[in-house]
């Protein structure tokens, strides 16, 4: 049936009975369409409704999203999520860029360094949020004895809502600097020797170098990461639940937490829903908004 | 590579800052590891000391009998190990439909992949648990396993290796009378060995360690995984301190060595599959 289109004389296999492409493609479309794109839709549709364990669906117009504006305890949610992703996109961007350059010279020992830096990525994040847990109770922990050392106080950070979530962030940008370096690194290699060359002919020193030729020829990876990380950031899950469940006085508890607590908890789960739209319209905002923020050319 | 040669004093300054990061980096796995040698009384003293007094492997042989960790760890190894299987089977063969066939609805059902990948799992965990309730899969592997029986992110993943694989091959097999699925399981998975591996690893351990989706499709002790099953008994009083670390150390065991020992391997896989959110 596709005899007459030009493209297919130069590949005589799209002659072939191109039917069998649906069998190829039925098994991950069924997956697709049942766990995810008929979910979304009943996603959509039951943030509409009063859907909870205990009422089946009817509906209720926007009565929810209202619900949600008027929701002190999200717009918490909301308010850490922002805090988060700030603690944690900026510094883990810039501490992952000045790693990569660093171990992209040849410096001794660079295999160890890049070894021990990127440990963590493979590691479960729930299951090293134990550990870290465990890190920063004053009883067991080694932190709060070491500093008390040099004099400094530390109390149980975990428990105490001024600090909890700074805990949260110093373990995410931990776990992460590995990844975002990697990426930075193969940047990195990808810039051609010979612009430095090129500067060094201008008399260009090394921060002037790194300035022009390595921050300009690095955007689109600069770009990537910090997408990543600022999307990454509003999905975090795993290390709060772990080491806080939100609290102390929800002052760690993020969206995704929000949502969970409401499909999964009070299972209220038209509420959990309507904050879960909330997320994908957020998402998919800051998705448009950085891939057009970073599209401009290099100037 | 050779960019920035500074003088002797700062590559001396810069290789100080690298240790202590790295010690930094290292610091909870060797807290850890260090912790799961202790006896448990030595674990809860005052100074706390990093390292232990003596060595003791009791924790080793606790941690089977104060938790089901054998059952966790076999739960992880079905779970991780059959998604991993399905998902390249699955992955593949999208992939080679995308890549090489050409059937009307194409672009469309292009469509259904891309949203696949854009749409975070929050956004539909909610259905999703209660479809798998619906089903009366939850506390079943199929309930784990199905709705990731294959990705999105791996169909794009194996389409690009795919489409730069040169299509003479495949000319001249189609000019000897071989099949589309002749064609597909005789040339075109044999040469992407390389990607296939590399997005078995990704797959492998994104499923060892995830947490939030064995978290809500499986409520019952006997069908956690390990970082379900850990972080749930953590500061329960069955289980102690030691006996715990030696959990943790035992459940990142798998993937750490099959990092240290196939890292490039391992670094690429993660940077390429790192669209993955």
């Amino acid at each position: 049936m596709f005899i007459g289109n030009p493209k297919q004389k130069k590949q005589p296999i799209a002659r072939h009975n191109q039917h069998i492409a649906y069998l190829f493609l039925f098994p991950s479309l069924a997956v697709f369409m049942v766990f995810i794109i008929y979910p979304i839709g009943f996603s959509l549709w039951s943030s509409f409704t009063n859907w909870s364990l205990i009422q089946s669906a009817e509906y209720v117009g926007w009565a929810n999203y209202v619900r949600l504006w008027k929701d002190q305890r999200f717009w918490n949610a909301v308010y850490n999520t922002v805090v988060y992703t700030v603690g944690v996109v900026p510094i883990g961007t810039m501490l992952s860029l000045a790693l990569a350059v660093a171990l992209n010279q040849n410096l001794k020992g660079t295999k160890f360094f890049r070894t021990a830096i990127f440990l963590p990525v493979v590691a479960s994040t729930a299951i090293i949020a134990i550990v870290w847990t465990f890190l920063f109770d004053p009883q067991i922990g080694l932190f709060v004895y070491y500093l008390s050392k040099i004099r400094i106080t530390m109390g149980a950070w975990l428990r105490d809502p001024d600090y909890a979530m700074l805990a949260i962030i110093i373990v995410s940008i931990w776990k992460n600097v590995g990844f975002n370096m990697v990426i930075f690194l193969a940047g990195l290699q990808g810039i051609p020797y010979s612009l430095y060359e090129a500067a060094k002919v201008d008399g260009a020193n090394r921060l002037q170098m790194f300035r022009y030729v390595t921050l300009p020829q690095l955007r689109p990876t600069t770009a990537f990461v910090i997408v990543m990380s600022v999307l990454g950031s509003f999905q975090v899950f795993d290390q709060i639940y772990v080491m806080t469940r939100g609290g102390p006085l929800y002052s760690t508890e993020t969206l995704v937490q929000y949502i969970y607590h409401h499909g999964f908890v009070t299972f209220q789960m038209s509420y959990g829903a309507t904050i879960a739209m909330f997320l994908l319209v957020v998402i998919l905002a800051l998705t448009i908004f950085q891939l057009r923020l970073f599209d401009r050319p290099i100037d | 590579m050779v960019v920035l040669h500074g003088k002797r004093v700062e590559r001396v300054m810069l290789f100080a800052v690298l240790v202590i990061i790295s010690i930094a980096m290292l610091f909870p796995f060797l807290w850890m590891l260090f912790t799961s040698l202790k006896p448990e009384a030595d674990v809860v003293t005052w100074p706390p000391r990093l390292l232990p007094r003596r060595i003791s492997f009791t924790a080793y042989k606790t941690i089977w009998h104060d938790i089901p960790f054998l059952q966790f760890f076999l739960n992880t190894i079905v779970f991780a190990g059959g998604v991993t299987l399905s998902s390249l089977i699955l992955d593949s063969f999208s992939a080679y439909a995308f890549a090489r066939l050409d059937f009307p609805g194409k672009n469309a059902l292009f469509a259904v992949i891309l949203i696949t990948l854009m749409v975070p799992f929050h956004v539909v965990m909610i259905p999703v648990f209660s479809l798998l309730h619906q089903f009366g899969w939850i506390n079943t592997y199929a309930g784990l396993m199905i709705p990731r029986a294959s990705n999105a992110f791996g169909i794009f993943f194996l389409r690009q290796f795919f489409r730069g694989i040169p299509r003479e091959l495949e000319d001249a097999a189609f000019v000897d009378g071989a099949n589309t699925w002749w064609i597909y399981s005789k040339i075109i998975l044999p040469l992407s060995k390389p990607a296939l591996a590399t997005l078995a690893v990704f797959h492998f351990m994104y499923n060892w360690n995830d947490f939030l989706w064995p978290l809500i499709v499986t409520t019952s002790v006997s069908m956690r995984t390990l970082p379900t099953g850990l972080a749930l008994f953590m500061g329960k009083h069955v289980v102690e301190y030691a006996s715990l670390m030696a959990g943790v150390v035992l459940s990142l065991l798998p993937v750490t060595i099959a990092y240290l020992s196939a890292q490039q391997h391992f670094v690429r896989g993660i940077a390429l599959t790192g669209l993955k959110g």
